[in-house]
Parts: C-alpha cells; sequence; structure tokens
C-alpha cells in the first residue's frame, strides 16, 4: 500500500482541517466537458463515472419516466458495440459497472483496476453520442422497467405514500413527478421519446467526467481529450429552466391507507431552500438544524417524544440541500403503540415551537460541529462517495469550490442562524403532512 | 461489432491489479489475536469484532434475546445511561456499530487517533459493562416489535422467513432472530444478561484494525478492550437439519408483484469443491447482467428486474439459494424459466467461454475490493471466520484460475438439485398450483 497525503492533524480539535483535505483537480475540455480527478493512491483502483446534467426533473411533460428508461437503454449498445457488450467488457476486465437516475442528473460509472482507464474512456464516450437501439430492445427493457416500479413502488406503501407527497408538495415543479414515471406514462413510453431524450441532453457540453483513484491528473487530461475531447458540443443545448413554484399558501394534509401498513406514521415536510452557488449560509444552517432536530439519540425529537413522553418508537428528521432547485425539509414520527397519528403529530408541533422557543443547546451543537469535522477525515476513506459528492454537486448547479468550502461554511453556523432557518423553514402553508395507515386504523 | 475492445481486454488481462496490503498477524501481551494492516495516510482506525454464535445462541423459548442484547450495548453502559454513552462518543466523534446476525454478533468501530484511548474506552464500557437499564430495554423493546410487526407485511421478509421455517422449522435458523412479538416481550433483564454472557466471550472472538496504529499499540489496545470479557461463553449452537422437499408453497398476500425466495441445500465453505461451486455459481445467477439467470429471465423476456442466486454457507448448514419479483401473471413463467436454467446446468455445465470470462472476472474484481480500512478490516475477520490464513489474499485467484470446466461439471451434477429446488412466493401468483 502506498502512501498518501500525510494528514496535519494536531493533537486538539479546535486544529481539525475544516478544508477538505482530499487532493482535487478539475478542468474543463475545449467542447465544454467538465473533469474532475479526485486522487487516493491507497489502491490500484479507479472510478470513472459520467454525468449528465439532466434527470427526470428535465423531461418533457407526460413523458415522465424516460430518462430512466434511456438509462436503460445505454446498455443495449451502439453503432460498434453489441447490446450488453458494454457491461460484459467491463466484467471481462474484472470491473464493476452501473448507472443511476435521479431528478437533476444520470450517472454511469465503472469501478475498474487503474490500467483499465482507457477502455473505460473508450466505450463510454462511444455511447454518449452513438447509441443504437431498435424496437424489440425498447419492450423487453420497459418490461424490465415497469417491473423495477413494482418491486420499488407497487409493493411497497411507505413508496405510494411518498411518491403522493411529493406530488402534493410540488404544485408546479416537476420534482413532483416520481423519478421511475408514473405508471401509465411508463407503458406508453417509445423509441422517439427515448431517441428525443437522448438527442437533447447527452452531450459532453452538458456532461461532467469524474475520475478517482488511483491516477494522475494529467494524464487523465490526456486522455479525456483523445475520447471525450474529440466529441462536438451540442450548440443547441438550452439553458437549464424547468418551470418553478408558485408561492405556496394553503398547508395540505392527506391520509394514505394501505391494507399492507403495519405501523402507521406520520410525516411532514416543507418547501425548502437547496444549496445555491457562493450562497450555502441558508442551506448549511438547515442542514445542522435537521441534525439537532433528528440526528440520532441525543436529538432534539427523540429527546422529547422518544425519552421523556415516549410517544414514539423512533423519529427522524433530514435534509438535503443539493438539490438544484427548491427542495424539502422533512420530519417523521412513528408512534408508540396505542398513541394516535394525531397525539404523535401534535407531540411532535409541540417540540418544534419548544425548540424553536428555548433556543440551541450549546453543547449539541458543538457535538454536531466537531463530527462534521471528523467527518472530513472518514471520509477520505471512500475514493467512490468523494467523486460522487463532486459529481452530484457539479450537476447541481454548484462548483468544486463550493463543496470545498461547504464544511467552513457549515462550520460558521451559529445557534441564531439555526433557529431564524427554523422560523423561516417552518411555514405550514409550505408544509404537506401526511398519516400512513392501514385498513382499518380510525382517523380521530 | 467491436473487435479491438476484446482483444485490448485479453492484452490487460496480465497486468491485473493486485491487492498490495501487508497483515501482520498480531498476538497482544494478554493473548489476544488480531490481524493487522498499518496504514498511516489517513488518521484514523477501523477496527472489526466478530463473536461466533450470534442469534442462533439464543435459549430455547428466549428467541430475540441476542439481538435485543445487542441492539441494547449502545444503550447505556458502566455511569453512563443511554444518552450520556451517545453524546461521549458524539464529543469524540467515534463511530460503532454493533449487530446481530445468524452466526455472529458483529461490532465495528471507527475511531480518530487523537481520540483513540477515549473511544477504546467507551467501546469497552459498552462490551464488558452494559446496564441494560430498564427504560433503555422497554424502548428498544418496542423498536424491535415495531420491526416484527413491519416484516410481517413485507413481502421480501415474508418469503425468506417462510422459505427459513420449511427448511429449519424449530432450530434457530427456522425464525427470524428478532423473535417474535410474544417471545420479546418476554424477556427480561436476567435474560439479556444471560445473551450477554453468552455471546460475548474470549473464546469465540475475531479480530481485524486497519489504520493509523501500530502492532505494539493495537497490542496494548486489544488488551483494554477486551482483556475483561468472560473467558468462556455457551455452547456453539447444534447443526441445522435441512427438512425441506422440492415444490412450491405459496402465501397468499395482496400486493402487485409477487416475490419469490427458492432453493435447497448447498456446500460448505471449506468443502474442496467450494471454489468451483463459487465459479459456477457466479456463471448460473451471481450479480451482474452477464449471468444466466438474469440474461433468460431479464434481458431476453424481461420478466424481472433482477433474478440472482447465491451461496449460504452459513456455520450449521448450507443452502444454495435464489430470489426473483415478477407482476402476480408473469411470476410463473419467471419461476419455470429458473427451473430450466436450474436443470440445464445440472445436466450441461458451463461452457469454456463461460468459465474464462467468469475466471477474468473473479480474478480482477478480487483486488478491487480492498479499497478502505473498513472494507479491509471487515474482509480481514472475515477470512479468520473462514479459517483462512492471511497468504488467502494471494493464493486465493490462484484457486480461482485452477477450476476447470470438468470441475464445474461435476460439481454442478453434485450440488444442483433440480428437483429438491423449493419456492416460496408471496402475493397472488397466477397459474401456481
Amino acid at each position: 500500500m502506498r502512501r498518501y497525503l500525510a494528514g496535519a492533524i494536531s493533537a486538539l480539535f479546535a486544529a481539525l482541517p475544516l478544508h477538505a483535505d482530499e487532493a482535487v483537480t478539475d478542468f474543463t475540455l475545449d467542447n465544454g466537458m467538465q473533469v474532475v480527478v479526485v486522487e487516493d493512491h491507497r489502491a490500484p483502483v479507479v472510478v470513472h463515472m459520467v454525468w449528465y446534467r439532466a434527470g427526470a426533473a428535465d423531461e418533457r411533460p407526460g413523458r415522465s419516466g424516460v430518462a430512466h428508461f434511456l438509462e436503460h437503454l445505454l446498455f443495449k449498445g451502439t453503432e460498434t458495440m453489441d447490446p450488453g457488450e458494454f457491461s460484459e467488457v467491463v466484467a471481462a476486465n474484472g470491473g464493476r459497472d452501473n448507472a443511476f437516475t435521479s431528478y437533476d442528473y444520470t450517472g454511469y460509472f465503472q469501478r475498474v483496476a487503474a490500467d483499465r482507464l482507457e477502455l473505460m474512456m473508450r466505450m463510454e464516450s462511444d455511447r454518449m453520442v452513438n447509441l443504437s437501439l431498435d424496437q424489440a430492445d425498447i419492450l423487453t427493457e420497459r418490461d424490465v422497467i415497469i417491473e423495477e416500479r413494482n418491486q420499488r413502488v407497487e409493493n411497497n406503501p411507505g413508496a405510494l405514500f411518498r411518491e403522493q407527497r411529493n406530488a402534493a408538495q410540488f404544485l408546479n415543479h416537476p420534482y413532483g413527478v416520481p423519478i421511475i414515471g408514473w405508471r401509465h406514462e411508463m407503458e406508453k413510453l417509445s423509441l422517439e421519446d427515448a431517441l428525443a431524450y437522448y438527442g437533447e441532453f447527452y452531450a459532453p457540453n452538458n456532461a461532467i467526467l469524474v475520475v478517482a483513484g488511483d491516477v494522475q491528473p494529467d494524464a487523465v487530461r490526456t486522455l479525456a481529450e483523445e475520447y471525450y475531447g474529440k466529441i462536438p458540443a451540442n450548440p443547441d443545448l438550452s439553458e437549464r429552466a424547468r418551470p418553478q413554484e408558485p408561492p405556496q399558501t394553503s398547508e395540505r394534509r392527506m391520509i394514505f391507507r394501505d391494507a399492507r401498513v403495519a405501523q402507521p406514521y406520520v410525516s411532514r415536510s416543507y418547501l425548502a431552500p437547496e444549496r445555491d452557488s457562493g450562497a450555502q449560509e441558508a442551506a448549511a444552517a438547515l442542514t445542522i438544524l435537521a441534525e439537532l432536530l433528528g440526528g440520532g439519540t441525543t436529538s432534539v425529537l427523540a429527546e422529547k417524544l422518544q425519552f421523556e413522553e415516549r410517544q414514539a418508537v423512533y423519529t427522524s428528521a433530514w435534509y438535503s440541500g443539493q438539490s438544484l432547485d427548491d427542495t424539502t425539509f422533512n420530519l417523521v414520527v412513528v408512534p408508540s403503540e396505542g398513541v394516535t397519528l394525531r397525539d404523535a403529530e401534535d407531540a411532535m408541533d409541540a417540540a418544534l415551537e419548544e425548540f424553536v422557543k428555548s433556543g440551541v443547546d450549546a453543547e449539541h451543537l458543538d457535538r454536531i460541529k466537531t463530527q462534521i469535522r471528523a467527518s472530513q477525515i472518514y471520509s477520505r476513506d471512500s475514493v467512490e462517495s468523494l467523486a460522487n459528492r463532486y459529481g452530484g454537486a457539479l450537476a447541481q448547479g454548484l462548483t468544486v469550490e463550493d463543496v470545498k468550502e461547504w464544511p467552513d461554511v457549515l462550520d460558521a453556523v451559529t445557534a441564531e442562524d439555526v433557529i431564524a432557518a427554523a422560523r423561516m423553514v417552518f411555514d405550514r402553508r409550505k408544509s404537506v403532512t401526511g398519516w400512513l395507515m392501514s385498513e382499518e386504523e380510525m382517523t380521530q | 461489432m467491436i473487435r479491438f475492445v476484446l482483444t485490448f481486454a485479453l492484452l490487460l488481462a496480465s497486468t491485473i491489479a493486485r491487492a498490495e496490503i501487508e497483515v501482520q498477524e498480531v498476538t497482544s501481551p494478554g493473548g489476544i489475536d488480531a490481524w493487522l494492516v498499518e496504514e498511516h495516510s489517513i488518521p484514523f482506525v477501523a477496527l472489526e469484532l466478530r463473536f461466533r454464535g450470534g442469534a442462533s445462541l439464543d435459549a430455547p423459548g428466549k428467541r430475540g434475546a441476542v439481538n435485543l442484547m445487542t441492539a441494547l450495548l449502545e444503550e447505556g453502559a458502566a455511569d453512563m445511561d443511554a444518552r450520556a454513552f451517545t453524546r461521549q462518543t458524539e464529543e469524540i466523534a467515534a463511530r460503532f456499530n454493533y449487530d446481530a446476525s445468524d452466526d455472529t454478533v458483529s461490532v465495528s468501530a471507527q475511531f480518530l487517533t487523537e481520540k483513540r484511548d477515549a473511544a477504546v474506552a467507551l467501546l469497552r464500557d459498552s462490551l464488558i459493562s452494559p446496564r441494560f437499564d430498564e427504560d433503555a430495554v422497554e424502548r428498544v423493546r418496542a423498536q424491535v416489535i415495531s420491526n416484527i410487526r413491519s416484516n410481517a407485511k413485507d413481502p421480501d421478509t415474508i418469503a425468506g422467513m417462510t422459505f427459513d421455517r420449511l427448511a429449519f422449522g424449530d432450530h434457530p435458523y427456522g425464525s427470524s432472530r428478532n423473535g417474535t412479538e410474544d417471545s420479546v416481550s418476554a424477556l427480561t433483564r436476567e435474560d439479556l444478561q444471560e445473551a450477554h454472557g453468552a455471546a460475548l466471550a474470549r473464546d469465540r472472538i475475531y479480530v481485524s484494525a486497519v489504520g493509523d496504529i501500530t502492532s505494539e499499540e493495537l497490542g496494548e489496545l486489544l488488551d483494554a478492550l477486551l482483556g475483561d470479557l468472560p473467558e468462556h461463553g455457551a455452547p456453539m449452537p447444534d447443526k441445522a437439519d435441512y427438512q425441506l422437499e422440492g415444490g412450491v408453497t405459496v402465501v397468499d398476500f395482496d400486493t402487485p408483484q409477487s416475490v419469490a425466495v427458492f432453493g435447497h441445500q448447498g456446500i460448505a465453505r471449506d468443502d474442496p469443491d467450494f471454489f468451483a461451486a463459487y465459479v459456477l455459481n457466479h456463471i448460473l445467477g451471481g450479480r451482474g447482467f452477464e449471468s444466466r439467470l438474469m440474461q433468460e429471465v431479464r434481458e431476453k423476456r424481461g420478466l424481472t428486474y433482477g433474478v440472482y442466486s447465491y451461496l449460504v454457507p452459513k456455520d450449521l448448514e448450507a443452502l444454495y439459494q435464489g430470489s426473483v419479483a415478477s407482476a402476480n401473471d408473469r411470476i410463473a413463467q419467471a419461476i419455470s424459466v429458473i427451473r430450466e436454467e436450474w436443470a440445464r446446468m445440472a445436466e450441461e455445465g458451463v461452457t469454456e467461454q463461460e468459465l474464462e470470462a467468469a475466471k477474468t472476472y473473479l480474478t480482477g474484481a478480487y483486488p478491487l475490493r480492498f479499497d478502505g480500512n473498513g472494507r479491509i478490516a471487515d474482509i480481514l475477520v472475515g477470512m479468520q471466520m473462514d479459517n483462512l490464513s492471511t497468504d488467502y489474499i494471494v493464493t486465493r485467484n490462484d484457486k480461482v484460475r485452477a477450476v476447470t470446466v470438468e470441475d464445474v461439471k461435476r460439481v454442478a451434477e453434485r450440488i444442483l438439485r433440480p428437483k429438491d429446488l423449493h419456492f416460496v412466493v408471496v402475493g397472488k401468483p397466477e397459474g401456481l398450483e
């Protein structure tokens, strides 16, 4: 095992590095493709990823699921490669490959021995523009994505509930449409739909290359210019603008019943701002707020609802600011046996209200910041998650600098900032409250 | 058709990456063995502990005791109640994880170099002096019962649990390690203390450490952390007796997609044919789009999102299992394709080409697993539990390469038993008797 950068860590926490310590280099090819290189020379392994700035929220109305459908179809061959050959070649080289689709991006990755990087670039750059599909591929693969929907959503009442909740949360923005697609629209997806999406969004000037592992930035640049740099930019690529939310002025409440629900719960989501490039402070305060409220057994909700009043078996709060457009701040309370959803919801609201009134426990805030600093050390152990962090951020409107500054921005959050963020975000007019329950339960 | 790619691949096959890690065998002054990889570039250590026996050590009538006990290790220890323990862990940014499985209790820890002593002291308290305070027991018991109820309505869990019950009856392998609502409700504090004494002892422990620590420091750490554990725990549980015959069991459950778990007896980890079986399974239904099951059920027919088979060599019995999920009106077809493939493999074995592709993948993928302190520590402790020596990391790929087409054919005939294959199907399947 080779050595990597020696961490300059002193004996005191105050001296823990705030700045991300990872070795990151970034540059842009002449055709507009962005490149990020994350070095980790501990093992002779590389992760090669291409992220497109196009996801489910970029689909045309009525074509829900096409971004994810196309992701599947990218394994179906190009003008020079047979269907399935891509994964076969990766496997024949001892590698692992897959892909993922989100609201804001679609990504493809391979994890291989470092000396196979060139082969990965050759194949990935090929399918960026040379996809070749026929009608038979479409029909079989459409069955596969419908079975995927069955598995992830139709067989899972919690997933069906979340789908309805998102639809209620976003009045106008496509974040209200499921990534995998509405079933009735998935069933009608056509070859033309997939190719239209491909032609519109798959181009070097709409993509980010992330290479992480046992590589040198100069060598990556040479290879990237050779394989990706030769692909012309798409001159018709338009500005990324989705329909935005109007003012949300009406609280939404929903009840979702399903015989398969064994453990009812209350969920609350609030519309919340996302991390913006160069202005991440509000999102940082919300991130800390979620940790304070729902980050484990010492959090405010656990303390109140699980330890003191024992009204809940589980509580949580979470917020992810990494999003291109407005996102959500989420809370969930799973009531104890004999506690109604009404009582659980009231207890949650009482705890939130008391928190905003009484302010932040200084020691609790310190502990959270200590853990954030420490996570900068732990996160260096997984080059793949670092690659994901940069790829996702760049696909969602942030810069490499924003990612590097994020720990500093989090560390600068004060108790006052947190309370101000709570007052801002806990606006019931912008919220959806959902009760997930079985068929029999009463709604009193 | 792109032929250059294959040529390119073959050219590179000879330079395939090797795992370059150096494992030291360490024995502490107090006599505790561990494997260590020193990796000083990031100032933290990943520590993995395994106690053999796990949830199968539950005493008769006390199903769920080891699981609940394990969940309570981080819920108060020595002079700290649950919240004090968590606060102290957070203050030093240590990360502890406790888990019970059928054959093991696992403890994973990560801590910063500069807080090593404090982290070890906390972890020690949780392992040696858990409090099992009444309020903590009640709180966590309610969480376990909530999980048991949710599992009872989850098709995947129902399928797995039904298969286990039919296969193993009253043996601990035949029921969920969570226990039942009744058994968990009846557990007392004494039951938990007994489970603690039964499962956490020095005569069954395996340890690995990877990160910023020397062998001498690790020796001292081991004695401080584990020296006060009792020498002996409960006797190891009896072997499980596989009782299931071939067939189909349908569990009626109103959901749109049927979930199936299938299998029969498998092959032990220390069987001389294990490597041939491992390669065989990779070709039949291992991970990846290239397996025969994935090709036939998903790629050609679009009947599922995923179909897999897996060797499950547990300590007390070995299974060969698989899983698939298809819409209620398509599951019968998926099952019939799987049966055909199972029989075809048993009869014909694999082709030279399939074998070569599998070997290239398996030997190339192996070194890629060693890519982080936590993951390496996990692999090393697993190797110890499988009675492997440290040089296995170097020799493993040779064992894979040594497997021949004849080996696979012989092992396929031996371990694949199409007639014994039993499918448990949860849903509203159409066309299944």
